[in-house]
């Protein structure tokens, strides 16, 4: 039988997958933004696992508009994507280093 | 729920986003030559906004009704007080970038819109109370922020301001979504009062995980330490009127979302929250104190000190009392304007051929050659460091006065200690301008809008803003009381 704690399990691995993906890859922005897109898929599982569990349709709600907000997110990454690569030609994780932080 | 009342409660945010609107479908028919037209209306459609939040303000808790949408939105005092702080800090920095922009033929028409909608999300995130609200306005905010950073194409810091911004700000809206589905998952509901009713008593794990992610997500977004890794390079790589921005009104929103997430979703689980939000405070202190110590470049100097503003609000936040709140946004009044005066100063400097000045060395002996921007500078040093004649003393003396009450007498100590450290890095700018042989590097004639901007400010926090302290602390005081009144 598979519970509420599977789909949470499945949920934080997939949660950490997309942050470490963000942190350890030292490759290309566009990784970054699929990722990004990782974290958010994640947190839906959370939420529609949760709100099949809790017989509460909120959970669902909030999925939809998660995934509208995360297609603007994506549309906008893009954007700053294409201006930045037309200022630097290049998109590499390494080469953002213009300001040391 | 009456459907009228809940539109008369949204007024604010009808007009801004109808207005948004109109104005986007301007400027695509007139291009980037109405852009300076655009940016004015944008201005007075902000004072609109702030017209129409202003009478919610003097409610207080006992007020009219105040919830809109099934007790998804709030036009309560305490939104309106911050929504007053955001729109007149936006109006602020929006006026101030035309003179800015056009020096390099940049300035684009779509950049008064994105403030606009910027402040539109900023008025939803104060008044949230539901998660998905919350959610909502902070996303609002935040990509038209993303965009704005990156605005200025001629300077290549610029792009990779924005592509930083947008990296770490969506990670932060990644972890801030997590938290809010697993409070949603322990809470079964995400309405903040519903939250509180349901973590009554003992908290279980999973809520716990919850409240930790939310508040990781929302130090991000307010650039407490730990997460603060993204505000000086965002600060230094965006063009001066949007760093001028980002300093002031998203602030202002972020905190007071903070505010009522910790004290009304989480009221009940008070002293869960209240060591986090103690550890960021001290943590953000200090490592604002000590990490401005290094800093050649003025913009990623007032980054550095903006850090280590928030840990002073963060402290009044951590006593988790309506004092502790009303001091906090006593704080947030003054801090911002002590911000657009000090941005105002920096937009102002520049060399003969209208680049823009950033270094502190260049500052040398600025008082010989201007001295009415040094001097205004060298004000809003110290007022940023708390010198006590200054207004920037009162912002600091409430928080810790609200702490003290609170019981939380190591807290002050360690803050009062940290901040003269804090005081070091002001005091050498000042240093720099005053004691320093001149440089000559800043020239060029002093703009009337940023002339305006600065000696307001300048006026505001010199010695006669302790007029208004009386005044000041009411409004304050009678909007904290909006957030305890549920409880």
């Amino acid at each position: 039988m598979i519970g509420i704690e599977h789909y949470i399990v499945v949920s934080s691995i997939l949660f950490v997958l997309g942050v470490l993906g963000i942190f350890l890859n030292r490759k290309n922005i566009i990784v970054i933004l699929m990722a990004i897109e990782l974290i958010l898929l994640s947190v839906n599982i959370n939420f529609v696992a949760f709100s099949a569990f809790l017989h509460d349709l909120v959970g669902q709600i909030f999925a939809m508009f998660v995934l509208t907000v995360a297609a603007g997110e994506a549309a906008v990454g893009l954007a700053i994507l294409v201006i930045y690569f037309r200022a630097r030609g290049s998109i590499a994780v390494d080469d953002v280093n213009r300001m040391k932080g | 729920m009456n459907w009228a009342v809940s539109l008369r409660l949204v007024a604010a945010e009808e007009f801004l986003s109808v207005t948004g609107l109109v104005l986007l479908l301007i400027a695509g028919w007139a291009g980037d030559k109405a852009a300076r037209a655009i940016t004015w209306l944008s201005v007075a459609a902000l004072a609109v906004a702030a017209v129409l939040v202003a009478p919610a303000l003097t409610h207080g808790a006992m007020g009219a009704e105040t919830s809109a949408f099934f007790g998804q939105f709030a036009a309560d005092s305490f939104a309106s007080f911050a929504k007053l702080l955001v729109y007149g800090a936006a109006g602020v920095s929006l006026a101030l970038a035309p003179g800015f922009f056009e020096r390099f033929g940049q300035f684009r028409a779509e950049y008064p819109i994105l403030g606009l909608f910027a402040a539109l999300g900023m008025g939803i995130m104060v008044s949230a109370t539901d998660m998905l609200t919350l959610y909502i306005g902070l996303e609002m905010n935040s990509l038209a922020a993303y965009v704005l950073a990156a605005m200025l194409k001629t300077d290549d810091r610029s792009p990779e301001a924005g592509l930083k911004y947008f990296v770490l700000g969506s990670l932060a809206s990644g972890i801030l979504l997590f938290g809010i589905s697993l409070t949603y998952g322990f809470a079964g509901t995400t309405n903040f009062a519903g939250i509180s009713h349901a973590l009554q008593g003992t908290m279980s794990t999973g809520a716990l995980f919850g409240l930790v992610f939310i508040l990781a997500g929302l130090a991000f977004k307010i650039s407490a330490v730990p997460f603060h890794m993204w505000t000086p390079d965002v600060y230094e790589g965006a063009p001066t009127p949007v760093t001028t921005f980002f300093a002031t009104a998203p602030k202002v929103a972020a905190l007071a979302l903070t505010m009522r997430v910790a004290l009304v979703a989480f009221g009940a689980q008070m002293a869960a929250w209240q060591q986090i939000i103690a550890f960021l405070a001290l943590a953000s202190i200090i490592v604002g104190a000590l990490g401005a110590i290094g800093q050649g470049n003025i913009k990623r100097l007032l980054a550095y000190s903006s850090i280590n503003n928030v840990g002073f609000m963060l402290i009044g936040l951590a006593a988790a009392t309506a004092g502790g709140a009303s001091a906090v946004l006593v704080y947030l009044a003054i801090y911002i304007v002590m911000s657009l005066g000090g941005f105002a100063v920096i937009l102002q400097l520049r060399d003969a051929e209208g680049q823009s000045v950033e270094s502190i060395s260049d500052l040398a002996g600025l008082s010989r050659t201007k001295p009415g921007l040094a001097f205004v500078l060298a004000m809003v040093m110290f007022s940023l460091a708390g010198i006590p004649p200054l207004f920037g003393f009162w912002g600091k003396f409430v928080v810790f006065q609200a702490a003290v009450a609170a019981g939380l007498v190591p807290l002050a100590t360690v803050g009062i200690a940290a901040s003269v450290i804090g005081a070091f890095y002001y005091l050498k700018v000042i240093k720099v301008m005053y004691f320093d042989e001149p440089a000559d590097k800043v020239a060029g004639s002093l703009d009337p809008v940023h002339g305006l901007v600065l000696y307001a400010s300048a006026l505001f926090i010199s010695p006669l803003g302790y007029l208004l302290t009386g005044w000041l602390g009411g409004l304050a005081h009678s909007a904290a009381a909006a957030l305890f009144h549920g409880a």
